[in-house]
């Protein structure tokens, strides 16, 4: 179990679960972030953040302040 | 980006069985409903042959737009292009427009017939989500599969005729940009008659669905139909490898601005100063056609000398437009609005005010439109009143003429930038920080809001097309001839008019003792310490109407006036007006609030005259300020 603002760039895993206020949490699901699905960490903006996930072949992006709301297991590589 | 590989043809499907609805009764409203950045704009240039914006990012669109499908030969029927929704929950301004006009709720708009559901192939998964609660409409409803022609070039796959069994309704690959499968649309409204009917009640709501349930069910359906995803866009990957590099990223972003700024002057500098020759030549020639009298005096000193003077503008708003466009539909817009949410964030604002905050260097009027996609409501109100000060298109006429008149044509840095460039930047920039300010100010006192979070899909990148470049550039050249032909005009005859009267014993009056003469003359006391003279007091005052319009009041003023009759408007400005106070002009015009159009769409969208009264008054008084700042400072050093 790893919250996602602490995985690192090219980690990927299956989100867990999503500890958001209801409509930030229905419009993310939306957006495909949901419990179980697939996610990878592909690049951090130059400032460190935001955070580009790839979730679902989509790409989003999230402030940190955001992502340590969602916890993820984190897949073996 | 993928879209350079040659395309195979496709087969598109209109699949069977039809929608379960057995009565084909007359239809005359057909409605676009679609996730975010799925293409419905398109698609509605498409069907009705005219011309709304689309570009690369989400949230484009935030209000309906009707017309008739004559782009696929049924004039007799309206569609509907509604802003994106994820489903039917209305969470922001935009989504509520989309949701009241698809349930028929919308005062003034026809309840729709047919839905047709537009759906980006690419992502299936996440896009039947919206269908289930669609269809629970009881509306016969199409599902367009749009941009299938990507799906197939990167090796995705859809059955359309199983998904069609699946869902229950007809469905069709369809691509917008490219314009195939648009027949396929036609003979599925053809199946209805098309005489008016009286429409049922409006709709019942459907009953909202969880995420995760709907989720659930999106995923069995394309399970069941043997749907594969197309490989990840391995270009966008690539690009975004270097477009979003620690260190490359910023860098490129700084190389991007400063590009735009120097090829305004660089190259469009020369084409305006040739287009000038050529207006005047013209302006000339039908003068002397003209008789020698007070007719002349209109057309060539009053009416041609202040049209002309912001004409000829129009090759530096349409390089800019140029790269606007470029920048918003490859895709790199959304890109910026990463870079830039570090600082965004630091002020307190919200991630998505960067792309109306962008678009506002367009025209302030969009913008406060495009603010609408911003859910929390406090945190709307501080983007609609710090977007004006972003540095729209109709402060470029008054930069240009003023840096071209006063700040010399140097290079600075080797040749990398001109001075005349880095002057316009730093105005660009000056009008940037005003916003940030503000924000700032209003976030920390009257605005304070609950943070709301930062969540952006990054778009693929897309080729921008040629057509829909010459599109824009066409759509917004007309747009500043038509400017340039009613208001500009009429302001221009007005001053003319003002500056010649009251005659005198069959004698014009002598500019300094006509009406504007003597106005002027009364309001100069006000102005003078900001260097402005009274004919600058004039501009001014007739640029509450449009910032532009002052060129054309001082071409006027400048042309009736004997001694700088015969000098170009840039040698007349020279010829009266300290460096000091022309500098102090364009930092005046970098914060005012001079446009009749932003006051009015500010009202429309507050529904009230407050916001709009405070911020006339707020902007207004932090030009004065900073302009007598400015012109002091300069005086006392030169």
């Amino acid at each position: 179990m790893l919250v996602l603002s602490e995985a690192r760039v090219g980690q990927s895993g299956v989100v867990e679960r999503i500890d958001l206020a209801e409509e930030i949490s229905n419009h993310l699901a939306h957006l495909g972030f949901l419990p179980g699905a697939n996610i990878e960490v592909l690049r951090r903006a130059p400032a460190g953040d935001p955070t580009v996930y790839r979730i679902d072949g989509v790409e989003v992006g999230l402030r940190n302040e955001t992502a340590k709301f969602i916890v993820i297991e984190e897949s073996k590589r | 980006m993928s879209c350079h590989v040659p395309v195979p043809v496709l087969e598109p499907v209109v699949a069977g069985p039809p929608d379960g609805i057995t009565a084909k009764g007359p239809i005359r409203t057909v409605v676009l409903v679609g996730p975010p950045n799925c293409g419905k704009s398109t698609l509605f240039n498409r069907l009705t042959g005219l011309r709304q914006k689309v570009a690369n990012y989400p949230g484009v669109t935030v209000e309906h737009h009707s017309g008739r499908m004559k782009g696929i030969g049924r004039g007799d029927l309206t569609v509907i292009d509604l802003p994106g929704i994820y489903s039917l929950a209305t969470y922001s301004e935009d989504a509520r427009v989309a949701v009241d006009v698809l349930t028929g709720r919308m005062p003034g708009v026809p309840a729709p017939d047919v839905v047709l559901l537009v759906l980006d192939a690419v992502h299936m998964n996440r896009q039947l989500m919206l269908a289930q609660t669609v269809f629970s409409l009881g509306l016969p409803t199409m599902v367009l599969l749009n941009m299938s022609d990507l799906l197939e070039v990167r090796g995705g796959k859809i059955d359309p005729l199983a998904l069609s069994h699946e869902l229950g309704h007809p469905v069709a690959l369809i691509s917008s940009s490219k314009g195939t499968g648009m027949e396929l649309i036609s003979s599925y409204l053809n199946q209805f008659g098309s005489e008016a009917t009286e429409r049922p009640q409006p709709l019942r709501l459907p009953v909202l669905q969880s995420p995760a349930a709907s989720r659930k069910w999106a995923t069995q359906v394309t399970d069941r139909v043997n749907y594969h995803a197309p490989a990840a866009p391995v270009w966008t990957r690539r690009m975004d490898a270097v477009l979003l590099h620690r260190m490359w990223g910023p860098l490129i972003f700084l190389a991007v601005v400063v590009t735009v700024f120097q090829v305004v002057f660089s190259i469009g500098q020369p084409l305006s100063d040739g287009m000038g020759k050529v207006l005047i030549d013209l302006g000339a020639r039908v003068a002397q056609v003209l008789p020698d009298n007070w007719i002349r005096a209109l057309v060539r000193d009053g009416l041609w000398n202040g049209v002309q003077s912001v004409l000829v503008f129009l090759p530096q708003i349409l390089l800019l437009f140029l790269f606007i466009g470029i920048l918003e539909d490859s895709g790199y817009l959304a890109r910026a609005a990463l870079i830039a949410d570090r600082a965004m964030s630091a002020i307190g604002l919200n991630g998505k005010a960067f792309i109306p905050l962008l678009s506002a260097y367009a025209c302030a009027v969009p913008a406060i439109m495009a603010t609408r996609t911003i859910e929390n409501k406090r945190e709307r109100l501080a983007t609609i009143l710090v977007a004006p000060f972003m540095t729209c298109s109709a402060r470029l006429p008054v930069y240009t003429l003023i840096i071209a008149a006063f700040v010399p044509d140097r290079h600075m840095l080797g040749n990398l930038i001109g001075l005349r460039a880095s002057v316009m930047l730093g105005l660009y920039l000056l009008g940037f920080l005003a916003a940030l300010a503000t924000a700032r100010l209003l976030k920390s006192s009257v605005l304070k809001a609950k943070h709301s979070p930062f969540i952006l899909e990054l778009p693929q990148y897309r080729w921008p097309t040629v057509r829909s470049l010459a599109l824009r550039l066409y759509d917004r050249g007309m747009l500043f001839l038509k400017k340039a032909g009613t208001i500009i005009l009429s302001v221009t005859f007005l001053v003319w008019v003002f500056s010649v009267l009251p005659v005198h014993g069959g004698q014009f009056s002598v500019l300094t003792d006509s009406f504007i003469g003597r106005l002027g003359h009364w309001v100069e006391p006000v102005i003078r310490p900001l260097g402005f003279n009274w004919k600058i007091g004039i501009g001014l005052m007739s640029s509450i109407v449009a910032r532009e319009v002052i060129v054309g009041t001082l071409g006027t003023l400048y042309g009736v006036d004997p001694a700088t009759h015969s000098l170009g408007l840039q040698a007349a400005l020279r010829h009266d007006m300290g460096l000091g106070g022309a500098i102090a002009l364009v930092v005046f015009f970098a914060f005012a609030m001079q446009c009749t159009s932003t006051l009015a769409i500010v009202r429309r969208e507050t529904n009230s005259w407050k916001l709009p009264a405070i911020q006339f008054l707020y902007m207004t008084g932090a030009a004065y300020i900073a302009a007598l700042v400015t012109n002091q400072v300069i005086t006392h050093l030169m």
